[in-house]
């Protein structure tokens, strides 16, 4: 046996013993990712399933032309005027009928939901044959009596009512007169002050056009510009210059970019503030040198081989880029273009500087309407005062975050699915 | 290639649908102290009305003015509110910009609170102990006339009365309104108690500031960030760190945390709005008179803030934690707000 296999069968137990260690890291490494991974996902889910459903009440609400104060249900005016609360109250006093007393109403009547009333405007404006019948609605409970039927038995003391509202939400709960349903109005409405009236779909369309507007930009112009540094441009400082500018545009922070934005989209064009147009003219600053990036990489994985093939058969450089080289690179782009907007979904720092971070009621129908983002509604709930605010912003961060697993799944599938090996 | 031909068509849709720049929304700025109050208002002047709702931007108290005066057209904003009065170099930036005439509405009180745990000891403290507890430097403790850097480490160091647990305050950081308010209503209001700290106010007005308003920074002073939840949250999971934020997280949290009595006084409606209760500051917003008329809706939304429905004693304000000002005040402002006068320049004096 000769010294040097003394030597490796001497080392073999420790080198393997190293590499088990090196493993182990890695290991380790991963773990410690998924279980901070685990743990958001566990913190943000167990606050925010509560606020996909909602508990209303039944009541037996009669549509009193005196009470209500309308006599013509067709009359549009009067139907926008009409005392609905009133018709809510009497219904309320008719199941509890020993209240008396001001503040005893003004409690028995804070149990439900101010949105009872506009149901039943819209109720009457379908069907004004409804005026003077009565009929068992169930309509939503106030946040504070929602939370209230929401939490444990054991916490229900310390819930935000009073301990006569108590008594009366335990008695309607004991009878059936309550129940849970799913809540309709976190995907149908915009924002709202009152939790059990706010929505998300305001911030969701506003994500929307917002991501359409940068999507339209930057991808066209961030593949033109990768093309021709890739393709056509000559190798010389001012191109190198060029490049290290786009590297740094990175890694600009992005509140930067809207800062520039309030200056020259607002301040110079005149544009309107808080419009998805402006959001998106902003993040697509913001993500053109992204998508430039991963551009450039799809289009240099492209070997040379082709574009020698094509070239030999006589053709020119620009049908070479547009009907060999794009459609090769194309995958990798568009993962490029996908990762940026799942960035550029994420983000509320450049937003904040062009008025965004709004309260915004309406539905946004358009890229000039008024409008928010998802995140930026996160924020914004998470600053409310009220505590089913709480559970709403869990939520609105469940919904941001299936948006972002699906966009970045379909990245991955994409490559997966288009990429050419050579 | 074919989807990214779709999709530059719906967005080219999407811009397409685009309205003239001019506006048919009330646009409004400011504070986000106000910003809970005013976005009530404006939902249900929405629903209430055949005026769209209003947009509501959280600026800041000095952000929204800044924006509020670069001038008049429709790319401003027509309302902007504060968490305290326009200061004069406000009013005449604004002036300067051809913003001249300006209605000024109080809408009522916010009360800055002290609070801790449900689950800690009720407290009760001076605004002195507040101030001792909280300066940067405070007069020495064997009695002379000079600052040491500030020595106590618990409040039972401050004041003999109370408890033997580490002063730990967490607070909003130097960029929020509330803490302005927090250094110029409780700090100062307790370095005033000192009679020759309060004669350097006359001296030496920029020293007295520094002294009065500056807050330690060794650790016993916590910046939980502008998020007055967190700050809940933090002391619902330790019951012997106190937290400073305004009243209507107090009302919304009842369950959570208890307000640390100042000389006795608890903060609630009534105190708070009497004055009785010594932090609080009150609110306002100002309106753009030139947009009157141009954008549809600014009367009628100030007409809606201003009416007891809403800002009373019963309004749906007070049940969102706006301390309403006295019933005198309220009908002079409303007046005020009904007829649209300008500020004369007048109020800074």
């Amino acid at each position: 046996m000769s010294v040097t296999t003394e030597q490796v069968r001497k080392t073999l137990a420790r080198r393997y013993r190293a590499e088990k260690r090196f493993k182990a890291y890695g290991i380790c490494a991963i773990s410690i990712g998924l279980l901070a991974l685990l743990l958001l996902f566990t913190d943000i889910i167990g606050k925010g399933y509560r606020a996909f459903y909602e508990y209303s009440v039944a009541l037996q609400i009669t549509f009193d032309p005196e009470t209500l104060e309308i006599d013509d249900p067709r009359d549009l005016e009067q139907l926008q005027y009409g005392n609905y609360e009133a018709v809510v109250r009497e219904a309320l006093q008719a199941r509890f009928p020993g209240v008396e007393g001001r503040e005893d109403k003004r409690a028995l009547a804070a149990l439900v939901s101010t949105a009872a009333g506009y149901l039943l405007r819209d109720m009457l404006e379908n069907s004004p044959e409804l005026l003077g019948q009565t009929h068992t609605l169930w309509l939503q409970l106030d946040d504070d009596a929602d939370m209230f039927l929401k939490t444990s038995e054991a916490k229900r003391k310390m819930a935000r009512l009073s301990d006569q509202q108590q008594a009366w939400m335990v008695e309607l709960e004991q009878s059936n007169e309550v129940r849970a349903g799913f809540n309709h109005s976190l995907f149908t409405r915009g924002d709202s002050r009152e939790p059990e009236q706010a929505g998300i779909l305001g911030a969701i369309l506003g994500s929307l056009f917002t991501m359409l507007v940068t999507l339209a930009l930057s991808f066209p112009i961030g593949v033109a510009a990768a093309v021709y540094l890739e393709e056509f441009a000559p190798k010389n400082r001012f191109t190198d210059f060029i490049e290290v500018n786009i590297n740094n545009l990175a890694a600009v922070p992005s509140i930067i970019f809207g800062l520039l934005g309030l200056a020259v989209f607002i301040g110079l064009f005149g544009m309107p503030r808080s419009v998805p147009l402006v959001g998106g003219l902003v993040l697509t600053l913001m993500t053109l040198p992204t998508i430039i990036i991963s551009s450039r990489a799809a289009i240099k994985a492209v070997p040379p081989s082709i574009r020698q093939a094509a070239m030999g058969l006589g053709a020119s450089k620009m049908q070479v880029v547009l009907q060999f080289v794009l459609p090769l690179a194309l995958p990798g782009m568009l993962t490029g273009g996908i990762i940026g907007m799942a960035q550029a979904l994420g983000e509320t720092a450049p937003l904040l500087m062009i008025g965004m971070v709004a309260f915004i009621v309406e539905l946004p129908t358009g890229a000039m309407d008024a409008a928010t983002v998802l995140p930026v509604q996160v924020f914004l709930w998470a600053s409310s005062p009220e505590q089913s605010f709480v559970t709403m912003t869990s939520a609105a961060i469940m919904v941001l975050m299936t948006f972002l697993i699906t966009m970045n799944t379909l990245a991955v599938v994409m490559r997966k699915r288009l990429e050419r090996r050579w | 290639m074919k989807n990214t031909h779709k999709l530059v068509l719906a967005a080219a849709l999407a811009l397409s649908s685009v309205p003239a720049m001019a506006r048919d929304t009330v646009s409004i700025v400011g504070s986000s102290t106000v910003y809970p109050f005013a976005t009530v208002v404006a939902e249900r002047f929405g629903r209430n009305t055949s005026f769209p709702t209003p947009k509501i931007e959280s600026t800041g108290s000095g952000g929204g003015l800044k924006l509020f005066c670069q001038g008049v057209g429709t790319q401003h904003p027509d309302i902007t509110n504060a968490s305290r009065r326009m200061k004069q170099s406000e009013f005449e930036l604004c002036k300067s910009n051809g913003v001249k005439d300006i209605t000024e509405v109080q809408i009522g009180y916010d009360g800055l609170v002290v609070a801790n745990s449900v689950k800690g000891p009720d407290l009760d403290i001076s605004l002195r102990d507040l101030y001792l507890a909280m300066a940067k430097d405070v007069p020495n403790p064997n009695g002379t006339e000079e600052l040491v850097p500030n020595p106590y480490k618990t409040w039972k160091d401050v004041n003999p009365a109370l408890p033997n647990v580490k002063i730990e305050v967490v607070g909003p950081p130097p960029t929020s309104g509330t803490r302005d308010s927090f250094n110029e209503l409780g700090v100062e209001g307790g370095c005033k108690t000192f009679p020759w700290l309060k004669a350097m106010k006359d001296q030496d007005k920029n020293k007295y500031k520094s002294v009065c308003r500056s807050i330690r920074e060794d650790g016993h002073y916590i910046e939980a960030g502008e998020n007055d939840n967190l700050i809940v949250q933090k002391l619902e999971s330790s019951p012997t760190i106190l937290g400073v934020f305004g009243f209507s997280f107090l009302d919304q949290n009842r369950s959570i945390v208890k307000a640390v009595k100042i000389k006795g006084v608890s903060p609630n409606m009534e105190t708070v709005g009497s004055g009785e209760y010594p932090m609080a500051r009150s609110m306002y917003f100002y309106v753009k008179k030139a947009h009157v008329g141009v954008i549809p809706g600014i009367q009628e939304y100030v007409k809606e803030f201003t009416n007891d429905r809403a800002w009373g004693d019963e309004g749906y304000l007070a049940d969102k934690g706006l301390i309403p000002s006295p019933k005198n005040e309220r009908m002079k402002w409303a007046d005020n707000a009904k007829s649209l006068n300008s500020m004369t320049g007048k109020e800074f004096e």
